[in-house]
């Protein structure tokens, strides 16, 4: 079974309670999100004009989207030049059947990865194990979620939800020998390790940050090293890569490794930068015999003219909305139930799918603050998308039929004044039961969610409504004009209707 | 309107609107959301301005002419009202001009900016001017105080002990600055606030920004009185 399918059991609300249950790992995410999310307001502070950047950040993403088959025609005929291997992949199986035709063509017996969240998409290492290839992670953070068996529970730090007591156990169990809890030891015992295993491998199999049209290159960002010696050691290196990783430009490239690096850690650059534009020339000292790259569709051209989703191509990956959002504070990324955690794996998940009915609830998961938006490097409205998706399970008839039966009701008491009124006059009448010292503390009906963590108000003895008539009377005799005021209104409104002021 | 009446502005509060639809809306119920949305668009058609003592509730109506995009006539007297609708310090400080009440308030106080308004609608400025001249008033800053917290409207009926979780970490940053009093411009955050307060036996009190300017006017007034 694979890691999605074992992650996605359950409602998101069970997820959600195993993790608000797990001290540890709420504390190991608010410590590392809190890191994060400051380092990335410094690094966005110091180097000044953030929202000018991140507004043409998104005019690049906007315009590469929006022409994405000319650069993805661009990109495939300049690598194919270069001598790489391009393959289209519609879905993830397809992905997967090329990725292992490969891999079988070589005998491959190890295959070394670099951090990858296409390839945990599409569960390549299962795929791997299955044919008896060994898939080894060389990200520390990925090594360690394999070695737990689990998900990634970040996007660019998978094992954020582990703290260091729990990473040592670990790699004494992998090691055979009782490592201390030190951050230095425990990654000199993998380095060691990995050595071996990037000297053995076959195969190196990387993702892809950015795809460079102009010249059919990619390029990753990373802070270990691991995806250098991933993609010069193997003889044979597979890339895959989501159909909307494309930019136009190695020029577009300085803003995306302007905001990327930034956003996602709060560094002005990650520790290495690697462009890759083919395999092993003659000369060069280096790198791959054979270079491949799987370009993977798999729900990605759904959103290709949506006007709603189409911007959710858009993301660079950088997990800044993760770090924002209060909710994922909380609940940490498997609560999320699918390979993308949350705001962005909120709306990515189901996006991806076709079909409306078995979109999961994690849409629901969200106070919709907007956190995620203000984070984005490229401003993709997030918390707007999320409404979508709710909008649409709706209008599909998949609601929540006891919500729904509500919403009819709600429509019903708010499409007259009289009727919400009468409404109100009667809630005044039933709280008399319930309301304790003006609240309501009784743990009952719709309020028992709520009174599990707090008392309800009552409604007021007498409506706002009803003592208007009243206020007006006695307030009209002690009005007294203000003529500044009056004419700061007049302003206003002469503006207004000039077309000149307004206040958005 | 006791606080307008000082400024020569009468507040009208037309009897036919009900709720600005934003609960059925969030959750994806649009046609819902449009009969409430209706009350509120008629309710304001001859207003010159429309004063809201919600972010959320005046972000709300920035919805309405997508929402309405097949009813033309609806979606023509939507981004009317969107034009002339403000959050109350908005209002206040923008429209007005007014950053000043003489307001006197004697008290420990912090502020928390709900999402919506702060975020959505832009009000970051008005209410900390409003506050910076309130005589007597001692401000400390509430640590983490952009988080959400946790109301989400439906969110904390839907997700109970997520949005539980939320509301729990905000109060802990409320205690930690030892204010007595937090002030807030959305009754729905703060009510949130209040009742964890309140469960958890907690004696801060909770305003709106409203409440507060009206009573630290209502001090000074009285201040005057005796001192005459």
């Amino acid at each position: 079974m694979s890691t999605q399918q074992t992650a996605l059991k359950g409602t998101v609300k069970e997820r959600a309670q195993l993790a608000l249950n797990n001290d540890f790992l709420r504390q190991a995410v608010r410590f590392t999100t809190e890191r994060l999310r400051s380092g990335k307001l410094k690094a966005a502070e110091e180097h000044g004009n953030w929202d000018e950047w991140r507004e043409r950040g998104r005019q690049i993403r906007l315009h590469t989207i929006a022409h994405l088959d000319y650069y993805l025609g661009e990109f495939a005929t300049n690598a194919r030049e270069n001598g790489v291997h391009v393959h289209f992949a519609a879905t993830a199986q397809e992905a997967i059947q090329i990725g292992l035709a490969i891999a079988q063509a070589k005998e491959a017996k190890s295959a070394v990865k670099s951090k990858s969240m296409v390839t945990e998409e599409i569960h390549l290492n299962q795929a791997l194990q299955s044919l008896g290839i060994e898939a080894i992670e060389t990200d520390l953070g990925e090594y360690i979620i394999q070695l737990a068996n689990e998900a990634p529970s970040h996007i660019i730090i998978p094992a954020i939800h582990k703290n260091r007591y729990q990473i040592a156990e670990l790699l004494s169990e992998d090691a055979g020998e009782q490592l201390p809890p030190e951050t230095s030891v425990l990654a000199g015992y993998v380095r060691k390790k990995l050595r071996e295993k990037f000297l053995q491998a076959d195969i190196g199999v990387t993702g892809c940050n950015f795809a460079i049209a102009e010249t059919g290159s990619i390029v990753l960002f990373e802070n270990e090293g691991n995806a250098r010696m991933v993609s010069t050691v193997p003889k044979t290196q597979i890339t895959f890569m989501g159909m909307e990783r494309i930019i136009p430009s190695w020029a577009d490239l300085e803003v995306m490794a302007t905001l990327l690096p930034r956003s996602a850690t709060g560094q002005k650059l990650t520790v290495y930068m690697s462009g890759i534009s083919g395999p092993k020339r003659a000369d060069d000292g280096d790198g791959p015999e054979e270079m491949h790259i799987i370009i993977l569709d798999n729900g990605r051209s759904l959103q290709l003219g949506d006007p709603e989703f189409q911007e959710l191509l858009n993301c660079i990956r950088c997990g800044a909305c993760l770090n924002a959002c209060p909710v994922y504070r909380h609940i940490g990324g498997h609560a999320y139930g699918g390979t993308y955690s949350g705001p962005i794996g909120a709306v990515l998940t189901p996006a991806l799918k076709k079909n409306v009915a078995e979109w999961d609830d994690i849409a629901n998961a969200s106070s919709l603050c907007g956190a995620c938006y203000e984070a984005c490097p490229v401003k993709i409205p997030l918390h707007d998308m999320l409404v979508s998706l709710r909008r649409r399970k709706v209008e599909a008839g998949h609601g929540n039929a006891l919500e729904s039966a509500g919403m009819k009701g709600f429509a019903g008491v708010m499409s007259s004044s009289k009727v919400y009124h009468s409404t109100l006059k009667l809630g005044k009448l039933g709280q008399k039961l319930v309301v304790r010292d003006g609240g309501i503390p009784a743990k009952i009906g719709p309020l028992k969610g709520w009174n599990s963590h707090r008392i309800a108000p009552s409604i007021a003895k007498k409506l706002f409504r009803e003592r208007y008539g009243e206020l007006k009377a006695e307030l009209g005799q002690q009005v007294k004009a203000n003529a500044e005021v009056e004419q700061r209104m007049q302003q206003w409104l002469k503006g207004r209707q000039d077309g000149g002021i307004s206040h958005e | 309107m006791r606080l307008f009446a000082n400024y020569g502005i009468v507040l009208e509060f037309p009897n036919v609107q009900t709720c600005c639809g934003q609960p059925a809306y969030n959750s994806g119920y649009w046609e819902e959301a449009k009969a409430a949305a209706k009350t509120i668009i008629s309710a304001f058609a001859d207003s010159d301005f429309v004063i809201t003592p919600s972010g959320s509730c005046a972000h709300m109506v920035h919805h309405y002419v997508e929402m309405f995009k097949d009813e033309p006539q609806w979606q023509e007297q939507a981004r009317k009202l969107q034009g002339k609708m403000f959050e109350f310090s908005q209002f206040l400080v923008g429209v007005l001009g007014i950053k000043d009440l003489g307001a006197h308030f004697p008290h420990k106080v912090t502020y928390h900016p709900s999402c919506h308004g702060s975020r959505l609608l832009g009000v970051k400025s008005e209410p900390m001017e409003l506050l910076r001249n309130v005589r007597g008033l001692e401000f400390v800053p509430l640590p983490f105080a952009e988080d959400c917290c946790g109301f989400g409207g439906t969110f904390a009926i839907k997700m109970a002990d997520i949005s539980g979780a939320m509301v729990s970490e905000k109060v802990d940053h409320l205690i930690e600055t030892e204010a007595e009093v937090l002030v807030g411009l959305d009754m729905g955050c703060l009510m949130n606030i209040a009742g964890n307060l309140r469960y958890r036996n907690q004696p801060v009190r909770v305003m709106h920004l409203v409440e507060l300017l009206y009573e630290g006017v209502s001090n000074s007034n009285e201040h005057a009185a005796n001192g005459a």
